[in-house]
């Protein structure tokens, strides 16, 4: 709850508006533009002015839609994600509420984000809407089984559902919170202890490499589901309008669109956490030169969360580069293209890995 | 009374207000919707008597899963069929019967279980462990029968999908 409301919530604001500066930025730079240049120095300020324009706005429902429902929807779509964010650990010792199913819970919070949208296009009554929201249902139920199923390759190797728990087994504090042990590569045959090492080394793509090939499933799955292209369907600006929220204007849209933003940065922690290292540094031990214990931070004192955080966020906002770099480099997909994707190459894919992961936890 | 109790009473009352809700609507979308909210409760209620697990599992499979559908399949026939779908009274002499049957079967059952405190799982961190591990050895053959079913669904569905297909084409 403290964590939540100090530091995900103006966390989250900061973020949104220096992701949406970022975004335009990277795309007028790969598409040999200069990108906002005149609010500020450098057009930094260019999404604060928005923001005031965005705030200033009429208030405007069309008079067939149904008035509550419409009102009610974009806060049905923001509210589950910052939800979610309530269960992500900072660091290791600011950590969410102890809940032994916590990944589930995150899984289900999403889950029940597409109904905010299911309502927004309803109650809009409008055409365009509808073709969106039906899109966009269609396409976050088909990519939540790659998802989850991703997720689950990585639980096979963590054994815990509890994000801490997860974090912890990626460093160099196991050895002092769980009395384990990690070996190189997860191969206990080689015999390399590299607990104690930690860094990059203990990280859950490297304490079992199949994992790698479970992440890029897992950030294809991540875009869809956050609605982001290639897989922005639901509002294809050039045949949709702008899908179900064609309808919404001023504040309204701001919350959805801050929605959409605040999903891209929680699929991106759940996937810095669960695959690369959560809040652990990617620096390891090596002999004398203590890099992974310099850049950790001593337990119980400011250091560690100050270095936990730092680690953790900047890895996240890194995940979202990459998925602006992915907007701005791939073409919208077809829907036969979308579901094919899903349901005849990700998800196969997907169960292949679980058996691998399963194989490679027991054999090895 | 404590806070813990206050919500219960409070999940209560707003699964009972929603399901009301839901059967006096005449919107078929409406319904869903308090449906949705109906579910939400139970979950409170399940998470407040510590079933955290089970309270996870209805938001995913009821709220999260099956809902969904129905409100899909909801704006699929109604906005573009152009029709608004309401919801109207048939046959209500059967439906009577069955709800008084129903009514009576579930007084019988309340009557016959006994609330005292089973012996509940200690509050552990590793709860879900338990579940997994029951799942797979003490109930593996209901789990396994319960697989088996809906694989035989998803390939009836999936047959059923194609068939409408080509006899389109055709």
């Amino acid at each position: 709850m403290f964590a939540t409301l100090f530091f995900f919530l103006p966390f989250l604001v900061v973020y949104t508006i220096l992701v949406v500066y970022a975004e335009r930025k990277i795309s007028a730079f790969m598409q040999d533009r200069l990108g906002p240049m005149e609010v500020g120095y450098y057009g930094i300020l260019q999404t604060i002015a928005d923001l005031l324009k965005l705030l200033q706005k009429e208030d405007i429902i069309p008079t067939s839609a149904s008035k509550k429902l419409f009102q009610l929807a974009p806060v049905l779509i923001f509210v589950p994600i910052f939800i979610g964010f309530s269960m992500l650990p900072l660091s290791p010792s600011w950590s969410a509420p102890s809940l032994s199913s916590a990944l589930y819970f995150i899984f289900a919070i999403m889950a029940f984000d597409v109904i905010g949208i299911v309502i927004a296009g309803w109650a809009s009554n409008n055409k365009y809407s509808m073709l969106g929201t039906v899109r966009s249902a269609a396409q976050i139920i088909s990519y939540e089984i790659p998802l989850t199923l991703s997720v689950l390759c990585a639980c096979v190797l963590t054994q815990t559902l509890e994000l801490q728990e997860i974090s912890f087994q990626q460093g160099t504090m196991v050895n002092m919170i769980q009395g384990q042990s990690n070996y190189l590569l997860g191969i206990k045959q080689l015999n390399i202890d590299v607990t104690l090492n930690g860094g990059f080394l203990t990280w859950n793509v490297f304490r079992m490499p199949v994992l790698i090939f479970a992440w890029i499933i897992f950030f294809i799955a991540s875009l869809a589901e956050s609605n982001r292209a290639p897989f922005d369907l639901p509002e294809a600006e050039s045949e949709l309008v702008a899908g179900f929220q064609t309808e919404y204007g001023g504040f309204r849209w701001a919350i959805i669109m801050l929605a959409e933003y605040a999903m891209m940065l929680l699929v991106s922690f759940i996937g810095v956490i669960l695959f690369w290292g959560s809040w652990n540094t990617p620096f390891p031990n090596i002999g004398s030169i203590r890099l992974a214990d310099w850049t950790t931070g001593s337990l119980d004192t400011w250091s560690v969360h100050a270095w936990g955080i730092f680690w953790l966020v900047s890895k996240t906002l890194f995940m979202v580069c990459l998925q602006i770099w992915v907007r701005w480099t791939y073409p919208r997909i077809r829907l036969d293209q979308l579901t094919s994707l899903s349901w005849k190459y990700l998800t196969p894919a997907s169960l292949i890995l679980i058996i691998i992961c399963a194989l490679w936890k027991l054999l090895l | 009374m404590s806070y813990g109790n206050l919500f219960l009473y409070l999940f209560m009352l707003s699964a009972f207000v929603s399901v009301a809700a839901m059967l006096f609507t005449r919107t078929i979308f409406f319904a869903a919707l308090s449906l949705i909210v109906c579910l939400l409760s139970i979950s409170g209620i399940f998470a407040l008597l510590n079933a955290e697990f089970l309270a996870i599992t209805q938001i995913v499979i009821y709220a999260g899963g099956v809902l969904v559908l129905i409100l899909f399949g909801i704006m699929l026939t109604n906005k573009i069929s152009g029709k608004p779908l309401l919801m109207e009274a048939h046959h209500s002499i059967p439906g009577m019967i069955i709800s008084i049957v129903l009514f009576l079967l579930l007084v019988d059952a309340y009557q016959k279980t006994s609330f005292t405190a089973t012996e509940s799982i200690q509050l552990q961190s590793n709860h879900i462990n338990h579940i997994g591990t029951n799942l797979m050895s003490t109930y593996v053959a209901p789990f396994e029968v319960a697989g088996l079913l809906l694989l035989v669904s998803l390939i009836g569905a999936a047959l059923m999908a194609s068939l409408t297909k080509k006899n389109n084409n055709a």
